[in-house]
């Protein structure tokens, strides 16, 4: 039987690999990282350094696999981390680190830190040191399939205003289509709007889709509180969906991590590859929009910018699709001044917006998200990601902010040009 | 004058007549305000002058020192010989050999008990009771130790006395040393250089014979007023050291030009002599002015600091043998450790931990 | 000991060993980096993730937009440094030696100039260290450790080749002892990241690479 602490210990030693033990022995103390974190940079305390959040690996990596640790060790010089050092690091590496990733991207020595977090929380999730928040959110996702407990029933409900006010019919559990839907429990919950609009997108576009009954949850708390066995669980259903449906591709939606989640670890979290593609939404859209199948008539004039989620566009790739899709319909598009894979974090992601006890460092961060729009004097954020969504307009509501968030495809599905007639529900 | 020749001896020699003579103290009294009756003692002090003796050992040695002697102009050996100094004993030097020579030195040691000169070239070997170097059946180390017992000071000439010199060079095998490894409790002068340059040699003599005093040594021991530059620091060709125009070999465009021998292995910076400003054969030429670069041959241990032809700032070892063996060595122990660490790692993973739902409601 | 033996024994067998313990460090700390290994990337990339990482070995040094002003520093010093080491007559006479080539040299004025604002820029870096919060919380004897052997050579061969201090002989020992000083501590410090950076800006690029993200 094992002590929370050793299973601490085990984990680091499981995830410490090549690159981790690259990363600290080629950190400097430079302190750069810090300067690109808004956790400090709005705060100034020197604690939320992102190499300092893990220093307890850095112990363990030191004493275990390298020889100078390892003789330190013998002289006494390099002490071991004890539960109290566990305890204390919660916050850091949870309540002050969104996994955005921007001290990845500044590092002099290339120190991917956001990579040794992610393996940090693992070890933090198997002895206990997770938030509460976070661990009620992901026994929920465990338990009901949504960390918000957002049952079928809702969705099902949610679908029938869509199909009442699209006039089109959302298709669920398709054998056989091409593309397989996903949502986040935000969307369905809150941003339901998103329904009709891929709805009517889709069939504007012609793409053969499909909602999933078993799977339509698109988030993975397992990623944000850190541990793969259960980010695996919950992926597995997802899987298991798509392969049961026989689909070509699984769509990820306007959600960050869950593009991380199912693009990039989920086939290392099942241990094998899938049988079909994975394809973020907006990546889709800009297919469609190269391919002619999108069409869009007029314009917004309004005067907006684009807040890229940071587990899309530098944590995952999707950079020039948004500002593809945005110039169909935007005649007054600016940019923030760090923008695309510059961007500053909502300040939610990575677990901290289901993380009550952040919830006030959270708000105090978002300074650096209202000195980016001072600068440019927006009436709009448009963005692709329910949970950034909900941190600006939770942010812009605190500092008394005038500025409207809207999703992207909610935003194209404004002004989609309607060439198909609407079919009753039931046809497609 | 000879060595008992005392100094009315040598000026009745020389044509000076006993009036002339005390014509001289007389006025050497009266100009130094002495009184009635200095004359007189002024007069038998000097007329039972002697010139001090000089008693020569040369060990391990090849004679250059004494070559360079021979070369001296200013003064020239003979007139050290024979005015200003007794030589008693000299291998090459002295007209006896054999039991009359060794006779002859030790008759001048208890002439001159405490006030003779020892002047030293060649090393002392020192391994297996010194055995490698005698003279007369008599070791070197024994010779040194007992002729350096009444000795006012001593002198030791050329970098094999002074530091041990060529024997004392890898490996060793006399066990060679210099003078002032044994001698602990005398005064001890070292002139080194390899050989000397003449002019060196005698004009510390000179200082001695003149002050009775030892000039102003560096930590080596050796007089500051010949050895407390570098050849770097008065050599003519530091323009060019400075500007970096360098000769890359022999006989390239830059050492025709006469420009600095740095990269030809010059140890000019780190090497303290006179070369550069008295230079050799009467102030002719030194090394570097004829284009071959310094040795260093007035530093301890010249012969091994590295080759003669490496920069001073090259290693003094084969860095590629080195590296090579280095290279071997911690592949080998970085995959020893390496595979520990990932069989650690293995480890670790067999004790994986699956985190269960329940785990986290607690 | 006189001068010269120390020289002698400096650039003979103190640097022999320090060559020795230098190699042999760096080469253990790098096999038990590698050798650890990683587990192989089962996610379909949407670029190639080798020539990405190496791009980011170069592109990693230029500064983040908005960060050069923290970058400067140490920009002059590393700069300075290789510049002083690698193009310094003398030294390039050390490497002709071992390596069997050599390369032009700068005017010893210019090497002089550079040298001061190394010394300077490391004089700087460490004010900053000691008095921003965020990097004295950071900071250790390793770090200390570290600047100190690093600005030591630079500053003994100042004082050698001007020959300010003391007897030139003497301080060319201490200029090639604090020269060992440095070479011993490279695998015992964080100065390994002269060596490891390449992997870990390697390791850093080809995950994002692999993404479609250019870092």
């Amino acid at each position: 039987m094992s002590t929370p602490l050793q299973l601490a210990v085990n984990a680091m030693k499981e995830q410490i690999d090549a690159p981790i033990a690259s990363f600290f022995s080629s950190c400097v103390h430079c302190g750069l990282c810090a300067d690109a974190c808004l956790f400090y940079t709005e705060t100034c305390d020197p604690k939320y350094t992102p190499i300092h959040k893990l220093d307890l690996m850095r112990s363990v990596w030191s004493r275990e696999y390298t020889l100078w640790g390892k003789v330190l060790k013998l002289l006494g010089l390099n002490r071991a981390i004890t539960d109290d050092d566990l305890s204390k690091w919660q916050e850091l590496v949870y309540d002050s680190c969104t996994l955005c990733g921007r001290c990845s991207m500044v590092c002099p020595v290339g120190n991917d830190i956001v990579y040794m977090i992610r393996k940090m929380r693992e070890a933090m999730v198997v002895s206990g040191h997770a938030p509460e928040g976070l661990k009620d959110a992901t026994v929920r996702a465990l338990e009901t399939g949504s960390p918000m407990g957002v049952s079928l029933t809702t969705l099902e409900a949610q679908i029938k205003h869509a199909e009442k006010e699209s006039g089109l019919s959302v298709p669920m559990d398709k054998q056989g289509a091409d593309y397989l839907m996903l949502l986040s429990s935000a969307e369905i919950a809150q941003f339901h709007e998103i329904i009709p609009a891929v709805t009517r997108i889709f069939h504007e576009a012609d793409v053969s889709w499909t909602l999933c009954s078993e799977a339509f949850e698109g988030t993975n708390s397992g990623i944000q509180i850190g541990s793969s066995d259960l980010a695996a669980e919950l992926l597995e259903r997802i899987v298991s969906g798509a392969e049961k449906l026989g689909v070509k591709y699984v769509i990820s939606p306007e959600c960050g991590h869950a593009y991380t989640a199912l693009r990039w670890e989920g086939p290392n979290l099942i241990g094998r590859p899938y049988s079909f593609k994975v394809i973020h939404i907006l990546e889709l859209l800009d297919e469609l929009r190269q391919t002619g199948r999108l069409k869009t008539e007029g314009m917004d004039e309004m005067r907006m910018t684009f807040h890229d989620p940071c587990q899309l566009v530098r944590r995952g790739g999707v950079i020039e699709e948004p500002r593809q899709l945005l110039n169909m319909v935007a005649t007054d598009f600016v940019e923030m001044k760090d923008y695309g894979k510059w961007n500053w974090c909502c300040g939610g992601g990575g677990g901290v917006s289901a993380n009550e006890a952040a919830e006030s460092l959270r708000l105090k961060v978002f300074e650096r998200k209202k000195k980016q729009l001072d600068e440019i004097k927006v009436e709009r954020i448009v963005t692709a990601c329910s949970n950034c969504r909900n941190m600006l307009e939770d942010g812009l509501d605190e500092n008394n902010m005038d500025i409207e968030v809207i999703g992207l495809t909610e935003m194209l599905a404004e002004k989609l040009t309607s060439q198909k007639s609407a079919t009753s529900a039931g046809d497609n | 004058m000879r060595r008992d020749e005392t100094l009315a001896d040598y000026l009745k020699q020389q044509g000076i007549s006993r009036r002339g003579f005390l014509k001289f103290c007389a006025a050497t009294a009266s100009m130094m305000a002495l009184p009635l009756g200095a004359t007189e003692a002024i007069a038998k002090a000097l007329s039972l002058a002697k010139r001090p003796s000089v008693i020569w050992l040369s060990f391990q040695e090849c004679t250059g020192c004494t070559e360079s002697l021979t070369r001296s102009s200013r003064p020239t050996l003979e007139s050290l010989i024979l005015d200003a100094i007794s030589l008693d004993y000299h291998h090459t030097l002295q007209a006896a050999s054999g039991s009359a020579a060794e006779e002859a030195r030790e008759y001048a040691m208890q002439q001159n008990k405490g006030e003779y000169i020892l002047i030293v070239d060649g090393s002392i070997p020192v391994k297996d009771d010194g055995i490698y170097s005698t003279i007369a059946g008599i070791t070197n180390l024994q010779m040194l130790k007992d002729t350096a017992q009444h000795a006012a000071a001593i002198v030791s000439v050329g970098s094999c006395a002074a530091f041990g010199g060529i024997p004392h060079a890898n490996p060793n095998p006399t066990g060679a040393v210099p003078v002032m490894d044994i001698i602990k409790d005398k005064p001890i002068i070292n002139v080194p250089g390899c050989p000397p340059i003449p002019v060196v040699i005698t004009g510390v003599l000179s200082h001695y014979l003149t002050y009775g005093t030892i000039p102003e040594l560096d930590t080596l021991k050796r007089p500051l007023a010949f050895f407390g530059d570098t050849i770097h620091d008065r050599c003519y060709r530091r323009p060019f050291y400075d500007q970096g125009k360098f000769a890359k070999t022999f006989d390239d465009e830059g050492a025709r030009k006469g420009w600095c021998l740095y990269e030809l292995g010059c140890k000019g910076p780190t090497t303290h002599n006179a070369c550069a400003t008295a230079k050799w054969n009467g102030g002719t030429s030194f090394p570097i002015e004829s284009g071959h670069p310094c040795l260093g041959c007035s530093e301890p241990d010249f012969w091994d600091a590295g080759g003669f032809y490496q920069p001073i700032s090259t290693a003094d070892f084969d860095v590629n043998k080195l590296a090579t063996t280095a290279v071997v060595a911690g592949a080998a122990a970085g995959a020893a450790f390496g595979l520990y660490n990932r069989h650690k790692k293995s480890s670790a993973e067999h004790q994986h931990h699956k985190t269960s739902t329940d785990e986290l409601k607690e | 000991m006189s001068a010269i033996e120390l020289l002698s024994w400096a650039r003979g067998p103190a640097l022999q060993f320090s060559v020795a313990v230098f190699i042999v460090g760096i080469l253990i700390r790098v096999l038990e980096i590698w050798i650890l290994g990683r587990k192989k990337d089962l996610s379909e990339p949407k670029a190639a993730g080798f020539s990405a990482g190496m791009r980011t070995i170069f592109t990693r040094s230029l500064p983040p937009p908005g960060m050069l002003k923290y970058l400067i520093s140490g920009y002059i010093f590393h700069i300075g440094f290789f510049v002083v080491l690698f193009f310094f007559v003398p030294h390039i006479l050390f490497f002709k030696d071992v390596l069997g080539f050599a390369w032009f040299g700068l005017p010893n004025g210019l090497i002089d100039g550079i040298t001061i604002l190394s010394l300077a820029s490391l004089l700087y870096t460490l004010s900053i260290r000691l008095s921003d919060p965020v990097r004295r919380m950071l900071s250790n004897f390793n770090d200390y450790f570290a600047w100190t052997v690093t600005f030591l050579p630079l500053l003994t061969g100042y004082l050698a080749f001007h020959r300010h201090i003391t007897d030139y002989t003497l301080m060319l020992a201490i200029h090639i002892l604090t020269v060992n000083l440095l070479l011993i501590s490279f695998p015992f410090t964080k100065l390994t990241h002269a060596v490891t950076l390449f992997a870990s800006r390697w390791y850093n690029g080809a995950i994002a690479g692999r993404k479609g993200v250019k870092v």
